[in-house]
């Protein structure tokens, strides 16, 4: 007592200090070392699983996004048939989805979603903000088969705005629309607008279908021809209108027999 | 009972040709799922109600379709009597036979097809119905036919399991 309070053993004590905690500190990194190496597993692990979640968690979000981009595109379609139906107070409109096609290579018919149950009948012409697009061919209860104006059978009355001439509109089985029965005097250009004329009763008047894209005129040809550039996008159709209040007029019993 | 599961089939080819598979054109023209299924569908050796499919088939793509449904109706007959008659002669190259009934088969529907529409009065330019709608709907046809076929012969194989042997 009497040597180490007169500082005989402070060296000495020093110099067990020193190893004692070197000694700890050996033990101690060794022991993390191993504590580490038997938690890391379970970390991984952890990760791995944090990972999955959050690469879930993801995966949701995008399609979240996707669909929200779906339905931001859907709500700017309809934005421009509402305000297309706002420019046109003279009609009355039913909005559908298309929901397919037709199964046959030949034939340009659409499915909509709108059927007799919504007042869809036989006959009613369907349009987009775009201008024409065809009329209602076969009805359901739910749904209705629409008849493109590019289809081959398809036949429209039209009008040409700049040359204030009449002629038909005919569909092919690729899809291309031609004018026919052009008279051979008619001032026919690149550009010129083509509407229909409502003649025949089977489609209002005034209606945009599309623009004279090409002619044709031989001498020896009765009729001038041309090609038109549809105004509607027909492989993007998603939603169109009905016009409800268009009763189309049969004028089958009027027309002479062969 | 196991012809029933020609329903949710068949409506599911069709209801999958009119909203998707119609929808991806090569130029104008576009596979016909109804039809290769059928084929493959007929060419399965164990298979006995093939004529049954094609009449569902045809009536449902008819009832869906602007063509008369006639038109479907026969053709799938027609496509059935071919995968028959090419099962007992190719039998043992089940993909060639698979290959030669959707050409075929595909020409049969494109003729009663363009018969139909000739017929109603549609003026029909033949060279670009055949190069911008049938070649390209051929090909088309052909690239499915492999696909459809696996598929075809796996429900098959669950419809029809193979008798054990002891």
């Amino acid at each position: 007592m009497a040597l180490a309070l007169g500082g005989y053993f402070t060296s000495g004590s020093n110099i067990f200090a020193t190893s004692l905690i070197t000694v700890q500190t050996w033990f101690s990194s060794r022991f993390i070392a191993l504590q580490d190496f038997l938690t890391a597993p379970r970390d991984i692990a952890s990760l791995r699983q944090r990972n999955t979640e959050l690469e879930a968690e993801v995966a949701e979000l995008q399609a979240q996004v996707i669909q929200l981009q779906q339905e931001v595109g859907e709500t700017q379609i309809l934005a421009a048939l509402v305000d297309f139906s706002r420019a046109n107070p003279e009609n009355q409109y039913r909005a559908a989805a298309v929901i397919g096609r037709d199964p046959s290579p030949f034939l340009q018919y659409v499915i909509i979603n709108r059927g007799s149950n919504d007042g869809i009948l036989r006959g009613m012409p369907v349009v987009t903000d775009q201008g024409l697009v065809g009329r209602v061919d076969a009805v359901i209860a739910d749904a209705a088969r629409v008849q493109l104006i590019t289809d081959p059978t398809a036949n429209v009355n039209i009008r040409l705005q700049n040359a204030e001439e009449e002629a038909s509109l005919v569909g092919s089985v690729t899809g291309d629309l031609t004018l026919e029965l052009i008279p051979q005097d008619a001032s026919l250009q690149r550009g010129d607008l083509v509407l229909t004329s409502g003649l025949g009763g089977g489609y209002p008047p005034d209606l945009i279908v599309g623009q004279v894209q090409d002619v044709r005129s031989r001498d020896f040809d009765l009729f001038k021809q041309a090609t038109v550039q549809p105004v509607v996008d027909f492989n993007q159709l998603k939603i169109v209108l009905v016009i409800v209040n268009f009763k189309p007029v049969d004028i089958a019993p009027l027309e002479p027999a062969p | 009972m196991r012809n029933l599961i020609a329903v949710p089939v068949i409506i599911l080819a069709v209801i999958l040709q009119s909203t998707v598979i119609g929808s991806i054109k090569l130029l104008s023209g576009i596979a016909d799922l109804p039809l290769v299924m059928l084929a493959a569908w007929a060419l399965q050796e164990e298979v006995d109600t093939a004529w049954q499919w094609a009449v569902a088939a045809g009536a449902l793509v008819g009832f869906f379709s602007g063509m008369h449904w006639l038109v479907p109706v026969l053709s799938y007959l027609i496509v059935v009597t071919l995968a028959q008659a090419f099962q007992r002669r190719v039998w043992q190259a089940p993909l060639l036979a698979m290959f030669s009934v959707t050409f075929l088969g595909t020409i049969v529907l494109y003729a009663s097809s363009l018969m139909v529409l000739s017929l109603a009065g549609v003026s029909l330019p033949l060279v670009e119905v055949l190069g911008q709608l049938a070649l390209p709907g051929i090909l088309l046809n052909m690239l499915l036919a492999i696909p459809v076929y696996a598929v075809m012969r796996d429900l098959a194989r669950w419809v029809y399991p193979a008798p054990e042997v002891e």
